[in-house]
């Protein structure tokens, strides 16, 4: 009896052990993977030359900027709306119905798939417009940066004491400046951290753009038309026969890895120190 | 979503969602693959990734010393900030290759014979199909079911724990008998949420299906998901009815998830709100 319950023991240690191992080898195969195949594919001309038809080579630089273009857009949409929306939810309507309700749709937002985002977006900005542009590339990122904005804002002003706003409504100041001067400040970091975490996620997001920005093989700065983007390129080299387009594709898919898991990586080492 | 979807429900009624004809040349669609194909690897990725979560989840609770705890912990939830677009390129160009060249011959040979499972490991050992997608699948929403599962672990109340200690159980005791019943709930409300991102996964199942209209009984064949499919076709999807179809299907997905992810929140909500989810 007791060598029974010790073996159930000592089998369930291992089998933990063993399934945190199982988890961190795909980690690490990935990472070398990646790193391997694009640090082969890596050259300067990467961010100064467009994106080569079949057979030539050349680089990535409409993709980035596209990228960058679609991506700060979404950022600026949606970081004051979700900061706001999180504000409503933890603060001003903290015990009515419907911010519970809010919250709730919020919550499946979170997680609800992206393409569905994706094809939204089409339906509501693609077809009207006639064609896909950048514009609603920008759109179906920021619909996906906004929840993670509410949410993570909500969630970091729940943490901030109530001795805090009691002690500030006893002096008499007004609602909106114990939530603009006190609560934000001592609320800084988490809302910082959603917004940065919420940028890594949609820095790396193929399946929305692919209905929404498309893609474009030549230098295009206006974001009413399609818009060249990494992951779509990406996307569309590595499932094409092409050698130089395989290439190109490991080379985007290194730069994107390296920004996403650095930004990932900086953001909660710093989140683990600060609540030391 | 209902309304771009409205002519494809109009043509084919509930003939869309059993048919499995999917012919964009005679115009007519059926849903019946696509839907299998997110079904079978859906809960085939939960069958690998929630035993898989759970050991994580034990590993980081109570086995690992302290000061592993942490580095581990991050490693884990880098897995679920890798874009989605990056497991597929891996998955096309190391996994799915790995699967043909080592482990597809291996199941022909030893489980192909058998009867009954048999015809789930025969065909051609191509790496691409449903069982690799599956298994990407899984790996992808290890992290999602560990991360939850850790802070569920975290919030028995430690007296409960103390009172199984003092009266001698060994770890395994603890976990099967005071954590896992506590934390039912929220056990399978992490449950749900892995499957509502698994059913939803886009690029990365893309990559490793194969994107064959064809409804097999093999798991080593190629075949779709929903997500999958609207992603392949969609751009190339020349008349109304094509693309009101991919819609339609979307718009399938979309209540899907929704009553999954619905169900996931309110088995998590009993327990208390839910951190640590990796975003």
């Amino acid at each position: 009896m007791r060598a029974r319950r010790r073996l159930a023991d000592v089998l369930a240690w291992l089998f933990a052990t063993a399934a945190t191992l199982f988890g961190l080898n795909w980690l690490a195969w990935i990472l070398w993977t990646t790193i391997s195949r694009g640090v082969a594919a890596l050259s300067p001309v990467l961010v100064t030359q467009m994106t080569p038809p079949p057979g030539q080579s050349g680089g990535l630089a409409n993709a980035f900027y596209g990228s960058a273009v679609m991506v700060l857009l979404a950022l600026l949409v949606g970081t004051p709306v979700g900061i706001a929306a999180g504000t409503y939810l933890a603060e001003h309507g903290r015990h009515s119905r419907l911010a519970a309700v809010v919250g709730f749709i919020n919550d499946i937002l979170l997680s609800a798939p992206s393409i569905v985002i994706g094809l939204f977006v089409y339906e509501i900005v693609v077809r009207p417009m006639g064609h896909f542009s950048g514009i609603a590339g920008a759109i179906a990122l920021a619909m996906i940066l906004l929840p993670i904005v509410t949410r993570t804002t909500a969630e970091a002003l729940r943490l901030v004491p109530n001795q805090m706003r009691e002690a500030a409504f006893a002096l008499g100041v007004p609602a909106w400046k114990v939530t603009a001067q006190i609560l934000y400040k001592a609320a800084i970091s988490g809302i910082v951290t959603g917004v940065l975490l919420a940028l890594a996620r949609i820095a790396g997001e193929t399946a929305p753009l692919l209905f929404t920005a498309l893609n474009n093989q030549f230098w295009s700065a206006s974001v009413t038309q399609p818009l060249a983007n990494v992951p779509v390129v990406i996307f569309q080299y590595a499932m094409s026969p092409y050698d130089e387009w395989h290439a190109l594709a490991w080379a985007g898919a290194l730069v994107l890895t390296a920004f996403v898991l650095g930004l990932n990586l900086i953001v909660r080492l710093a989140a683990r120190r600060a609540s030391r | 979503m209902a309304w771009g979807g409205r002519l494809a429900f109009e043509t084919f009624g509930w003939g869309f969602i059993s048919s499995r004809e999917w012919d964009a040349v005679s115009g007519s669609f059926g849903a019946l693959v696509p839907i299998y194909g997110t079904i079978v690897t859906s809960l085939l990725a939960l069958l690998i990734a929630v035993p898989v979560s759970l050991g994580i989840a034990l590993f980081l609770t109570d086995i690992a010393p302290r000061w592993l705890r942490g580095p581990i912990g991050i490693a884990i939830e880098l897995l679920a900030a890798i874009p989605s677009i990056i497991y597929g390129m891996w998955g096309l160009f190391e996994f799915a290759p790995f699967m043909a060249s080592r482990v597809e011959p291996w199941l022909n040979d030893h489980l192909g014979p058998l009867p009954v499972v048999g015809a789930l490991f025969s065909g051609p050992p191509i790496g691409i199909g449903l069982l690799t997608g599956s298994i990407v699948l899984g790996i992808m929403i290890i992290p999602f079911i560990a991360a939850v599962a850790r802070d569920v672990f975290n919030a028995v109340p430690p007296t409960l724990k103390e009172a199984a200690v003092a009266l001698g159980s060994t770890r395994w005791e603890i976990l099967s008998r005071v954590t896992l019943p506590y934390a039912r709930s929220a056990i399978i409300g992490a449950v749900f949420l892995g499957l509502g991102r698994a059913l939803g996964e886009t690029m990365a199942v893309t990559f490793v299906l194969g994107n064959a209209h064809d409804l097999s009984a093999s798991l080593l064949m190629p075949s779709n998901s929903i997500a999958a499919a609207i992603a392949n076709e969609f751009t190339e999807a020349d008349t109304e009815l094509y693309r009101s179809s991919l819609i339609a299907l979307a718009f399938i997905l979309f209540i899907v998830t929704f009553l999954v992810l619905t169900a996931a929140r309110l088995m998590l909500a009993r327990i208390g709100s839910v951190h640590g989810q990796p975003h």
